[in-house]
């Protein structure tokens, strides 16, 4: 007990006086450990950045249902050379879809939906808004949450009920002091009952995805937006020296299809592919499997710390050799204190401890100045380009340990020169 | 007086290899001294004088013949073992006093009790009894440099003193300081040899110093001339 109590306080001396020699050169010190403390943030800062991001896309999928495959109409493009003669474009997903799709064992479910972006009125207050028309089943495969009242049922698609669920940001915006439910808004020249308030979802732009926010949304039965609108779409015309709304004849916009196991997502979604690819003479259409993007994100994620991970490694080395830099001065400098150490009685084993012991406490002084940066840039990141950071405590641990493996491995070359000098020349430098 | 020999040398040689040449700087030195003397070696530059100082001193070795220091064989010891002897049975006094500037006195004068592996408790009690036997109790806290070059060289002696060596090797004690505190330093050294009975090995060029020893051994081309 008696013999490690000594021991301990030996170490401490030896630390307490590299402390004193690194106290001594002040901002040399500093300057040194500059390289270090920029290493050490920027693994910290850029594990933080790349956590969050793939935290983002995590989420994103999440919220898209990882055992769902999504199905996509995409108008066709104009093949080239051809006027645009045709005033009605027909194009996108239909019933005899739906048919093929839901016969194949492994599906669970498919939910279709209709879409169209329209002005939504409450009083004098209007806000754009997508419109979806899709069935009851939408709530449960879209992992949607209501917060105030319902969604419309079997019933209300039954009965042809005009009755909506409103997006949050529909809601804040039309409604922002008052209660949502039971009120009456406009769409177009028709009046609508609000039924329920769906909960607000973080607007994710995950790999693969375009921003999406669903906040926008507002849902009615497929069978009331039918008698409503019909199954076509009306927007502006684009494009150069057209004028005039442009109509578009689309039966459904989007299959949501569940797939009953998750392991049968990638084959099922090669079905339905084929089926879509049989049916459909043109290209119009598009398949998204949120779980291959999971994999993609994952994978990306992986490639961007790698990235991140070299930066930060190189100028851990240059930071390194920064220090191997310092101490092979400090070693000349005091080479006559050296010999004097060693003349009293020092092993080389003693100067190795004293010098590396130095470059450690070097090194650790930048780890953790590099720590305090490190947990400071990734909350400024997140304030100013409103980045999602997590900050792991175990990328502040392998931080702090790679700087003062940096001080050891850096450190040990100066002091193994600094114990193999010979003390009797060293006792007579100038 | 002690009639144990605490040095002997049997044969001591040093030579130097330049290239094809083979320069022998110590000869066939032999030499035994008894516990508690008082001995000045003397000689002129390139005489080999601080080729022996660095054998006695196990700074360095012989490349031929045989080193006892209190009976036990050092020629033949390697480099940490030739560290531990140092560090337990020799105390070095310098002519430049060579002590760590940015270590306060007692901190030098405990130095060598710190390769020891004591603990700081003793080291720092041991060292403040030291600085009191050496008249330097009130500058304990003091750096190398705020003392005069007399209360440096004070600090280096209690610090050669401090692990209770075999014997003190004191190369030119005086060589940086004036006549007055020469003589004080001389006194001083006098002084511990006579009361704790510490064997002291004084290199110098000056009779005047050579003379407070009661042997006096010259060296000339490697060779003692007298004994």
């Amino acid at each position: 007990m008696r013999h490690i109590q000594i021991h301990i306080s030996h170490i401490m001396r030896v630390v307490r006086a590299g402390w004193k020699n690194i106290y001594l050169h002040k901002l040399r010190s500093l300057l040194t450990a500059l390289g270090i403390i920029f290493g050490v943030a920027s693994v910290i800062a850029m594990l933080a950045i790349g956590e969050g991001a793939s935290y983002e896309a995590r989420e994103k999928i999440k919220e898209l249902g990882s055992n769902n495959i999504i199905v996509k109409a995409v108008k066709p493009p104009t093949p080239p050379g051809t006027q645009q003669t045709v005033m009605l474009p027909v194009y996108g997903l239909t019933p005899v879809d739906i048919r093929r799709i839901e016969i194949i064992p492994s599906v669970e479910t498919v939910v279709p939906t209709w879409e169209d972006k329209r002005d939504v009125w409450h009083l004098e207050k209007s806000i754009s808004a997508r419109i979806v028309g899709t069935y009851p089943e939408y709530l449960s495969v879209m992992n949607l949450q209501v917060v105030k009242g319902r969604f419309f049922n079997e019933m209300d698609t039954e009965l042809i009920k005009p009755y909506v669920v409103i997006g949050s940001s529909v809601k804040n915006q039309l409604f922002p002091l008052e209660e949502a439910v039971g009120k009456t808004i406009r769409i177009g020249s028709n009046y609508f009952t609000v039924i329920g308030v769906a909960g607000e979802k973080a607007v994710t732009s995950g790999v693969g995805f375009e921003a999406e926010d669903i906040n926008f949304d507002v849902y009615m039965p497929l069978t009331t937006q039918r008698i409503y609108y019909g199954e076509y779409t009306v927007g502006k015309r684009t494009g150069v020296g057209i004028r005039g709304l442009e109509r578009e004849w689309v039966k459904y916009h989007r299959f949501i299809i569940k797939v009953k196991d998750m392991d049968q997502i990638i084959t099922t979604a090669a079905i339905v592919e084929d089926i879509l690819k049989r049916e459909h003479k043109q290209q119009d259409y598009e398949i998204l499997v949120p779980l291959q993007l999971l994999k993609q994100a994952e994978h990306t994620a992986r490639i961007f710390n790698i990235v991140l991970g070299s930066i930060a490694a190189i100028s851990l080395i240059v930071g390194g050799i920064g220090i191997m830099n310092i101490m092979l001065a400090t070693v000349t400098e005091r080479t006559r204190e050296i010999g004097i150490r060693r003349a009293l009685g020092a092993k080389r084993k003693d100067i190795i401890k004293q010098f590396l012991t130095e470059a450690v406490i070097l090194s650790s002084i930048g780890g953790f100045i590099g720590i305090v940066l490190g947990v400071v840039i990734p909350k400024v990141v997140t304030k100013f380009a409103g980045m999602t950071t997590i900050l792991t405590p175990w990328s502040i641990i392998l931080a702090f340990s790679i700087s003062v493996a940096v001080g050891i491995s850096f450190g040990i070359y100066p002091a193994r020169k600094a114990a193999y000098l010979d003390p009797i020349q060293a006792l007579r430098y100038e | 007086m002690g009639n144990r020999y605490i040095l002997r040398l049997e044969n001591i040689s040093k030579t130097y290899t330049l290239g094809h040449i083979q320069i022998p700087v110590l000869k066939n030195i032999s030499l035994a001294i008894e516990e508690g003397t008082h001995i000045s070696l003397m000689g002129p530059s390139g005489s080999g004088k601080t080729t022996l100082l660095n054998i006695l001193g196990c700074l360095d070795r012989p490349t031929g013949g045989k080193y006892y220091i209190d009976g036990k064989e050092v020629s033949s010891l390697n480099d940490d073992e030739l560290s531990e002897v140092r560090s337990k049975k020799i105390g070095f006094i310098f002519q430049s006093y060579n002590l760590i500037p940015h270590l306060t006195v007692i901190e030098n004068i405990g130095l060598p009790l710190f390769y020891q592996g004591l603990d700081e408790e003793t080291i720092t009690h041991k060292a403040i009894e030291m600085a009191e036997i050496v008249g330097l109790g009130n500058r304990i806290r003091h750096k190398p440099s705020e003392l005069s070059g007399g209360q440096q060289q004070r600090v280096a002696i209690a610090r050669a003193l401090i692990n209770n060596p075999a014997f003190i090797l004191a190369d030119e004690p005086t060589g940086n300081l004036d006549t007055k505190t020469g003589k004080e330093i001389m006194e001083l050294l006098k002084k511990l040899n006579e009361e704790q009975k510490t064997t002291l090995f004084i290199v110098t060029h000056d009779s005047n110093i050579a003379s407070y020893g009661k042997l006096t051994v010259r060296i000339l081309d490697g060779e003692i001339v007298n004994g």
